[in-house]
């Protein structure tokens, strides 16, 4: 991409960041940065469309730590758990061989693997040297007529952030929009239901977790024509275009996508989440009333009422134990707010909440949940939030992967609540999940153990006196 | 504090209690030259010895006094003389240790009697140490066998002294049969690291720690604490006393002796290792060694690491009393539950067991139980497995016997390398066991046809 291109994607009129410093694709700090990159960014938004082989076009340095790394999964194809790259060498480097590389990648690719689509990543080192992935995905599509789609993402560009708008501008320009949706199967239509037709964007089904929340979408005769992206497939992806509605569920990195249906196919589209008893049910009233079905506003209310009830017993015996506790949240963007009202239906307190990737309205959202005063931790450096926690006595750390062990080494309960995580929290069975771990970490006796300094260390009293 | 429940069924099936007699012989294995003698019929013998070999993997000395129906209805004690007159010849071992079994006990021998009259008629072996003890297998389990032995070895071969602190770099170690040769070498290394030089009894660790050595095939034991430094054991600073099932021979080693006594439960988990550690501090008054602060230090973080599998984790675990107490207290020490608890025999000690309920059982109720009340995991030995292949659901193995895995007697689970690699195991296996959440597919989904759509068109852009 050109800087221009760069400029012009970073300029997301519908991102509530363009306004203010665009603190949510911030440029990296030499010396102080974390987070991954433009290219892992594009990746991770991607990937889950699972019968598409995904080409990381580049030296192994960029596939080769990032492959079947992420916690998305399929309910069919598994394509897309397959580690795939052009393993560039210093001689392909050097002598310009990384295009003529990359084609007989995919062609072996589609020999070998009878993808539904190819997705081909641009990285650092290929973007330098100039590799024309458009055009050779182009030819190589026409040569093997399978579907071939270039992902321009050089890691360098800037943040995962800015890698996940790319990849929702990728699929904009080049899958959606050509394919007509199938009909709905004779065999899903129940008298008196109507199919609404809806996206899901910035689902990722970490750990399947949305599974928990899909049968209610059939039982309220909500068609999700594609969740992009989570157990999605290729073919889903063409369709967005005909959907009636789009929740964007996490992130704002992907609202351009929700942002272009909305101008060029008039679909409207709201920001919700299915973390947490009271979002989840706020989230399915707002699909009912944004498609201004009374029947389904209805029905939605009744199956809210049921599953809250259902929930709710279920949570009782937990909530005695968790009430009270102080958590500290780090989480960027959308989970800044929404585990705090999943937090909040378990009795916790939130005494803090990470806004490194949040938006002004995400902002906007923690303060409305918590208070004015709502502490916001801009700052990623782990040590200084390790001190933050231990000043705050905060009974467990909830954030990303990388955040486990430094918690971990200060004795501090954690709960990964990000992509590498091994469990669900989504949906009405995910609030409880939610609370056994919470319930499992804090409570667990290993904690006073380690903390404890070892008997022969502690001044003894007949010293003292 | 849990109930204690006796299973009351007609049916023993798939027992998990082994014989007092072959816990006793398996003492005597720890003993340096020495032939364990089984008074009963050669069958109990032959099935000690299959099922002693399978478990270490080595040759086991054991031998018999093979009454027959005639000796058994008119009288056995001549066999008791001849066997061990036969051993004394053959193998000229140091200690005999002269078990009784069920059928001696039935037949009501008076095992000290009989010994008398091998010495009275026999003085040429008045130089073998005999020591007798009556393990009737109609009680108790090998714990309670293996600590009988080891009470009688104190009574014969300790003598009476006031002598306690002469050597002031030695401690005695009074070890139960919930220690494996490995573990009874983690305790020698650790005490090692203190300066100490110890005297374990009985020594499994260089008896059956399965070694190769120059002198090929013995038919006595390879290993093990000798008479010589048996009848030293008064003169350590302290005695270190691991598994409550060793409280008795402890107090009968303190009163011949004098030589103070510190108990241990078990020594798995960082709690229990510490209060083992301090121990050894107050006995030599020596700072902690680096490398047992390392080691230390590596068990906390791992604990801290593993805490997410083993939180709330269910665990069914059946052994001998000491055993299944040590495992019980490590598990809810890592934030795991027991919620079936099963013991081969009772046992004061189970008392202290960390768990609501114990029974006293068989496998078959470790089964029924882990299915009815549901469970992650299994603690139990090698026959366990068939359960847990039933169940589904994975078998740490401990106890006896461990004839499905190689090396698994000389693993150590004990001391704070021993308790990490345990909680390693663990973890991984119920990682393992992490249900994923099930796929759903939508009514509404249809699989797309390959090839080109209707415009004759295979490529994704549009404008094509």
């Amino acid at each position: 991409m050109t800087p221009s291109e760069i400029q012009a994607l970073m300029d997301e009129p519908a991102c509530a960041h363009n306004a203010k410093g665009k603190t949510g694709c911030a440029k990296g700090k030499p010396g102080a940065t974390q987070g991954g990159c433009a290219f892992d960014g594009a990746q991770i938004a991607l990937l889950p469309i699972a019968d598409a082989a995904h080409i990381v076009h580049g030296p192994i340095g960029c596939a080769g730590s990032s492959w079947d790394a992420r916690g998305t999964r399929s309910s069919g194809a598994t394509l897309y758990r397959m580690g795939m790259t052009t393993d560039l060498s210093g001689i392909d480097v050097v002598m310009g061989r990384g295009e003529k590389k990359l084609f007989h990648a995919v062609k072996e690719a589609v020999d070998k693997y009878d993808p539904a689509a190819v997705f081909v990543y641009h990285t650092c080192i290929t973007a330098l040297q100039g590799d024309d992935i458009e055009a050779l995905a182009k030819a190589a599509a026409e040569r093997f007529g399978v579907p071939v789609v270039p992902v321009d993402c050089a890691g360098f560009y800037g943040s995962k952030n800015f890698g996940n708008r790319i990849a929702g501008e990728t699929l904009y320009k080049h899958v959606i929009g050509t394919r007509e949706p199938d009909p709905v199967p004779e065999s899903a239509q129940r008298p008196g239901i109507r199919v609404h037709d809806i996206n899901l964007i910035g689902e990722y089904n970490i750990v399947g977790e949305f599974w928990q929340v899909a049968p209610l979408f059939d039982e309220l005769g909500l068609r999700i024509l594609c969740t992009l992206a989570g157990d999605v497939r290729f073919h889903e992806v063409q369709t967005m275009h005909r959907a009636e509605l789009n929740m964007v569920v996490c992130a704002k990195a992907m609202l351009n996508v929700a942002r272009r249906l909305e101008d060029d196919y008039g679909t409207p589209f709201f920001e919700g989440s299915f973390y947490g008893i009271a979002d989840t049910s706020q989230a399915l009233r707002d699909i009912a009333a944004r498609l201004g079905d009374p029947d389904l506003a209805r029905r939605t209310e009744a199956l809210i009422a049921r599953e809250e009830a259902a929930a709710r017993a279920v949570l009782a015996p937990w909530r005695e134990r968790l009430a009270g506790k102080r958590a500290l949240i780090f989480s960027g963007g959308v989970k800044s707010w929404s585990v705090i009202s999943a937090l909040h239906d378990l009795g916790m307190d939130v005494v803090a909440t990470g806004t490194e990737k949040s938006t002004e309205e995400d902002r906007a959202r923690i303060r409305a949940l918590m208070g004015a005063d709502a502490r916001m931790i801009e700052d990623n450096d782990q040590a200084a939030l390790m001190a933050t926690c231990r000043d705050y006595g905060v009974d467990i750390l909830i954030a990303g992967g990388r955040y486990l062990y430094p918690a971990l080494k200060s004795k501090l309960p954690f709960l990964d609540i990000n992509h590498e995580r091994d469990f669900g929290y989504e949906g009405y069975a995910g609030i409880v999940e939610l609370a056994r771990q919470l319930g499992h970490a804090i409570a667990n006796p290993i904690w006073a153990q380690v903390r404890a300094r070892p008997s022969w260390t502690a001044p003894r009293l007949a010293l003292v006196a | 504090m849990p109930t204690i429940r006796q299973s009351n069924k007609a049916l023993t099936v798939n027992p998990l209690r082994v014989s007092q007699p072959m816990g006793a012989s398996l003492a005597f294995m720890g003993l340096a030259r020495a032939v364990p003698l089984e008074h009963g019929a050669q069958g109990c013998t032959a099935f000690s010895k299959v099922f002693f070999t399978r478990h270490f993997r080595e040759p086991i000395p054991l031998q018999t006094t093979a009454m027959d129906h005639t000796v058994t209805v008119m009288g056995a004690d001549d066999n008791v003389v001849e066997a061990l007159a036969t051993v004394a010849t053959r193998h000229a071992p140091e200690v005999v240790g002269l078990v009784t079994t069920g059928l001696a006990e039935t037949q009501g021998v008076d095992i000290l009697r009989c010994l008398a009259e091998f010495r009275a008629g026999r003085p040429e072996f008045a130089g073998l140490a005999v020591v007798p003890v009556n393990t009737p297998d109609t009680e108790g389990c090998l714990e309670s066998g293996y600590a009988l032995a080891v009470e009688a070895m104190i009574v014969n071969l300790v003598p009476e002294t006031r002598q306690a602190g002469r050597l002031r770099d030695q401690v005695n170690v009074l070890a139960a049969s919930m220690l494996s040769p490995g573990d009874v070498d983690a305790v020698r290394d650790w005490l090692a690291a203190f300066g100490l030089r110890a005297r374990i009894l009985p020594d499994l660790g260089t008896a059956l720690d399965g070694h190769l050595d120059a002198g090929g095939y013995s038919d006595l034991t390879t290993g093990g604490i000798g008479r010589g430094e048996l009848a030293g054991l008064g003169e350590s600073a302290a005695t270190l006393v691991i598994g409550a099932s060793m409280a008795r021979a402890a107090d009968l080693l303190k009163a011949r002796t004098g030589v103070p006594d510190y108990r241990f439960d078990s020594l798995m988990g960082l709690a229990r290792c510490d209060a083992f550690t301090q121990a050894l501090v107050d006995i030599t008054g020596r700072p902690v060694p680096e490398r047992i602060e390392r080691a230390r230090a590596q068990l906390a973080d791992a604990m801290v690491d593993c805490h997410f599998p083993l939180g709330g984790a269910r665990v069914a675990v059946a052994a001998d009393p000491d055993l299944l107490l040590a495992w019980t207290d490590y598990l809810a020490g890592l934030g795991a539950a027991t919620p079936v608890a099963v013991a081969a025999a009772q046992a004061p000690s189970l008392q202290r067991v960390a768990a609501e309920e114990v029974v006293v059982g068989d496998l078959e109720d470790l089964e029924a139980m882990a299915r009815s009340l549901g469970v992650d995991l299994l603690v139990g030995n090698s026959h366990a497995a068939p359960s847990a292949l039933r169940l589904a659901k994975p078998l740490v193995r401990a106890g006896f016997p461990l004839h499905d895995q190689y090396g698994a007697h000389a693993r150590a689970r004990v001391g704070y390398a021993g308790s990490r690699d345990s909680l390693f195991e663990l973890a991984n296996l119920l990682a393992g066991q992490r249900n994923e959440i099930a796929p759903y597919r939508s009514i509404y989904r249809t699989d797309a046809p390959r090839g080109p759509d209707a415009a004759g068109c295979f490529r994704a852009d549009p404008c094509c």
